[in-house]
């Protein structure tokens, strides 16, 4: 059949025509396949119990797993400070995945620059190859500061970074008070908020050691961490300016990562001034909204500044009581009536809601911090957390998971699963089915083939636009949270009565 | 009144001296001998190429991982790939390259799961080679479908020394299936390109000699025929290879093998029997075709499957490889989509002539799309390869035009100056490139992954090529960009 020009067919029609249907059934007589009845066979086994443990026997082999490397955090953090370029030290081609990754999800530009080590520097060092880049990117690129970490082939040599650029100083590659912060970032070990947290402390420490304390100047330092919903860094910017409260985002990579479009390509668009983070140790107090991937960031911060560090989690309406009466307390402000009445908005919205939530059977997964505000938000809303997998996780954030999930009625059904991958999700999902699924954008592969509805929550997210401009904090998180929750179950409960005159008696137009 | 040529010629001349004032020195002597005005009649394009990139001037290749894992090897459907070293790698090539099959993923195919042996600290310090014999064997339990294993390793693995070739052949015995190790650290070498090279080398060593062995056996199950070949170099990225394939068959040859996309174990242990390999993407496969040609006597050509000038001339010049049969069914097969090229070009020509084309990609598109582009009467102005060898660049200059900017491993730097300096209508590269310059309101296609769509080659292709780029051009989007109170 030729290609109709009124309709010209992609590959989601064409390959459905007969010809190319012939011709697939055609290549399989080439490919050696397993008889269909194998094949279905074994495809049925993989879902069983027998199958789910032998799955969880694994030691060795991680399959599909939620997590990504160091540097990847590493670059994210510095992205969101003034004028900053991202620098990483070693295999160039680790920073052209990094970039595809991030933009991938973003949909916006993300420049960072590799020293492109190869076999030479394998033997020697990658000494002259970490001067020559930074002279090169400093030349081209203009930064006002440049944020070194390393991928693992640096880290197995041996590299010395801070011994590095000095010799690069002494050199004149750069000029010798150009702010230089580094962080080693080695993938073998943690995962990318691990890398978030080493280079955004190396940030912090480079940019306060000529400042230090010199009083408070009655600002509230924020760590996103590794907080991939931009909307999220302007709701706390919003949140702060209600509260008439002088905010200091460590670090916000707002505008670099939802930039708008004017026609001009600007490379370090936003960002925390250098100068307004230099001043951090003089802060009233530091919060983190996410305290597994900013631990190391915290102690230094707590050390050096001798200013409380509080963490919070503003997911949901009690995760966002919580963090505003945190505030409030603090800072002897009152919580705004602005406030009162968003929330008042949310709380009716989830009355509203409820009764499709309520009872539901949910399977999440994402990082340790990512995964307690979700929990706490299920829970509130009377659904049931059944599998929680966090492939990064730490023995801390199992213990706070479980003391949450204890707490409530909701959460009696519930398993932590840390350091499990996606493919043990999958067996989990087989044998104790659920309603619903939350994760990223690789939860659809678990949808397709246990057909539970998937709410793509998480990083990275490719296959569906612009959910990173939505916040997920603050009671006008709350509502986008729980507009993505019911909308998706009340899209499935339509796909589940579709079929006429089975089962299309309950296609309710009124829900 | 338009500029004469010779003119614009020296225009550009004068934009790539200025672009390349930037950078200090040495930087700035390495860089000028990766970037050329074309001048007709030359046979090479005047690049050095398949060179070091230079330290933080932000290159956009990848690594030999990424050649081996993510092009040549990922995509062989029914074998695990595994990226052996940290977890990084793995997951971010993890469904990337839209490398199309047909098979119950997880069941009896596997291209788009992530499989990795996740090093931990004790694993570059103590070695890792048995926590990859032990993890071969979970492998092969939990997925007894699977007819073998690569192990596809990444930095990590060549500099603490393990010794995978000796684990995987230990493993072959121990599974019963065939285990390739693939040195492609992502150290070695200067971009993908080694990596390709590399686990063609592997196909050599470690596919090929199971393929002599069980076809002296008898034991291929496979009658050859007199119009058998395999289709080489296409990554089936939103179905190309299906597109492309349909030609060949309709022409009345047999495609035996589709190597990588879509592709086999048992595709690629058949492909040393058949009459003529046919390879689309030379950069990542002529290894292969080589060692076929010099140990089989399998001869190879490479062929054009973009737009229908080239796709005629490319079947034509198959089938003088074969006798007047193929032939005559040839000109039928050109015939019967001429119709339908015709009216692509009738509708979608007027939309987008003149338009000018910047192009940045891999392996043979940064020649073998300029005469789709040609057809819709879009001029390409300057073109250039991530990875290319120096062969690349000599076979361009059949595709290119006087005075077309040549640049080789092109930085962000120059890319963003060459664009704003020349300003084309239509940029063509990939996704990290991509919204540097929609940014600049310049209308952008990915060219690695058909920006989701696909396919483009054959002639079904063109026409999804041709409309995609229409809708790039001609959205209206871009007339938003300029807030109307801004002059």
């Amino acid at each position: 059949m030729p290609q109709d020009i009124q309709g010209i067919k992609d590959h989601a029609r064409l390959f459905q025509d007969p010809e190319y249907q012939a011709l697939l059934q055609c290549k399989q007589t080439f490919e050696d396949r397993p008889p269909l009845e194998e094949v279905a066979r074994v495809a049925e086994w993989t879902k069983s119990w027998e199958y789910r443990e032998k799955n969880f026997q694994r030691e060795a082999l991680t399959i599909n797993p939620a997590k990504a490397c160091q540097p990847l955090g590493a670059i994210f953090a510095a992205a969101g400070f003034e004028g900053t370029l991202p620098f990483v030290h070693g295999s160039q081609g680790c920073v052209a995945y990094f970039r595809t990754h991030l933009t991938r999800h973003f949909k916006e530009p993300f420049s960072a620059v590799s020293t492109s080590m190869t076999e030479d520097a394998a033997v020697f060092g990658g000494l002259k190859n970490l001067i020559e880049g930074l002279e090169n990117a400093y030349t081209l690129y203009k930064p006002k500061m440049i944020a070194v970490c390393t991928t693992c082939m640096a880290e197995v040599i041996g590299d010395d970074l801070g011994a590095f650029i000095t010799t690069a100083r002494n050199e004149g590659a750069i000029p010798r008070d150009f702010p230089v912060p580094y962080a080693h970032t080695p993938s073998f070990v943690g995962s990318h908020i691990t890398g978030y947290d080493n280079m955004l402390k190396a940030i912090l420490s480079t940019l306060t050691e000529p400042v230090g304390r010199t009083g408070s100047n009655g600002h509230i330092n924020v760590i996103p961490g590794f907080d991939t919903y931009m909307g999220n860094l302007r709701e706390i910017k919003r949140i702060f300016g209600l509260f008439g409260i002088p905010l200091t985002l460590l670090a916000d990579n707002s505008d670099y990562l939802d930039s708008p479009n004017d026609g001009t390509f600007r490379m370090y668009p936003g960002g925390t001034p250098l100068e307004v983070a230099a001043q951090c140790l003089n802060a009233e107090a530091t919060f983190s909204f996410q305290r597994y991937t900013t631990p190391k960031t915290l102690e230094f911060l707590a050390e050096a500044s001798g200013r409380p560090t509080l963490t919070a989690r503003p997911v949901g309406i009690r995760g966002t009581d919580e963090f505003l009466m945190q505030l409030s307390r603090l800072t002897g402000r009152p919580i705004p009536p602005e406030l009162e009445i968003e929330r008042g908005r949310a709380v009716d919205a989830f009355t509203d809601s409820q009764a499709w939530i309520h009872g539901k059977r949910v399977a999440l997964y994402g990082d340790p911090d990512l995964a307690m505000g979700l929990l706490s938000l299920l829970l509130e809303l009377g659904a049931e957390p059944v599998h929680v997998v966090v492939t990064n996780s730490n023995e801390e954030f199992e213990t706070e998971a479980r003391a949450l999930l204890a707490s409530s009625p909701y959460g009696q059904g519930a398993t932590v699963w840390g350091g499990k991958d996606l493919w043990h999700l999958r067996s989990l999902m087989f044998t104790e089915p659920v309603d619903l699924l939350i994760g990223n954008s690789y939860g659809k592969y678990l949808w397709r083939d246990t057909g539970t509805p998937l709410v793509r929550i998480g990083y990275p997210i490719f296959d569906r636009h612009h959910l990173h401009r939505y916040p997920t904090y603050g009671y006008v998180g709350a509502l986008n949270l729980l507009n993505w929750l019911v909308n998706t179950l009340l899209d499935e409960a339509d796909r589940r009565s579709i079929t006429p005159s089975k089962t299309d008696f309950s296609f309710d137009l009124i829900r | 009144m338009t500029t004469p040529k010779s003119a614009l010629k020296e225009e550009t001349r004068k934009v790539v001296a200025e672009v390349l004032e930037t950078y200090p020195e040495k930087a700035r002597q390495k860089r000028a001998k990766h970037l050329n005005v074309y001048d007709e009649g030359k046979t090479d394009c005047g690049v050095k190429s398949n060179i070091k990139s230079i330290p933080g001037v932000m290159t956009t290749r990848g690594c030999a991982y990424a050649g081996s894992k993510g092009v040549v090897w990922g995509p062989v459907k029914d074998m695990i790939h595994l990226s052996h070293g940290p977890v990084g790698c793995g997951y971010y090539s993890w469904s990337g390259r839209r490398n199309y099959y047909v098979g119950t993923t997880g069941v009896d195919t596997f291209v788009t799961m992530q499989f990795t042996s996740d090093f931990q600290e004790r694993d570059v310090v103590f070695g890792g080679d048995k926590k990859l014999a032990k993890l071969l064997v979970e492998a092969s339990e939990l997925f007894p479908l699977a007819k073998g294993i690569t192990i596809q390793s990444e930095c990590p693995i060549g500099l603490i020394g393990d010794d995978i070739e000796a684990v995987a052949k230990k493993a072959t015995k121990e599974i019963g299936k065939a285990v390739v190790p693939v040195r492609c650290e992502g150290f070695r070498g200067v971009s993908q390109s080694l990596g390709h090279h590399i686990a063609n080398d592997t196909v050599r060593d470690w596919v090929l000699p199971i393929a002599d062995k069980r076809a002296k056996e008898g034991s291929l199950n496979f009658e050859p025929g007199p119009y058998d070949v395999a289709l080489i170099g296409d990554y089936n990225i939103g179905g190309d290879a299906w597109s492309s394939r349909i030609l060949l068959e309709e022409m009345g040859l047999r495609v035996v093998t589709q190597f990588s996309g879509d592709g086999t174990w048992n595709e690629m242990l058949l492909a040393p029997r058949v009459k003529l390999n046919l390879i689309h993407c030379y950069r990542s496969m002529n290894y292969i075709c080589r060692h076929m040609e010099e140990a089989y006597g399998i001869p190879w050509l490479e062929f054009n499957f973009f737009g229908p000038t080239q796709i005629a001339k490319s079947l034509r010049a198959i089938a003088q490889r074969f006798d007047e049969t193929i032939q005559a069914k040839a000109e039928q097969v050109i015939a019967k989509y001429q119709p339908q090229s015709e009216a692509v070009i009738a509708k979608y020509r007027p939309r987008l002539e003149g338009k000018r084309v910047m192009l940045m990609v891999g392996g043979l598109r940064p020649r073998h799309v300029i005469p789709a582009f040609r057809e819709l009467g879009m001029e390409v102005i300057a073109t250039g390869y991530e990875f290319g060898h120096g062969d690349d660049y000599k076979r361009t200059t059949q595709y290119i035009d006087d005075g077309t900017l040549i640049y080789d491993d092109v930085s962000g730097y120059e890319f963003e100056e060459f664009a704003k300096r020349l300003k084309p209508d239509l940029i063509a590269s990939g996704i990290k490139e991509k919204y540097v310059f929609q940014k600049m309101a310049l209308p952008f296609r990915q060219m690695h992954s058909w920006d989701y769509s696909g396919p483009y080659h054959g002639y079904d292709g063109f026409a999804v090529f041709a409309r995609d780029m229409d809708l790039a051009l001609n959205s209206p989007t871009w007339t938003l960009v300029k807030a109307p109170w801004k002059s």
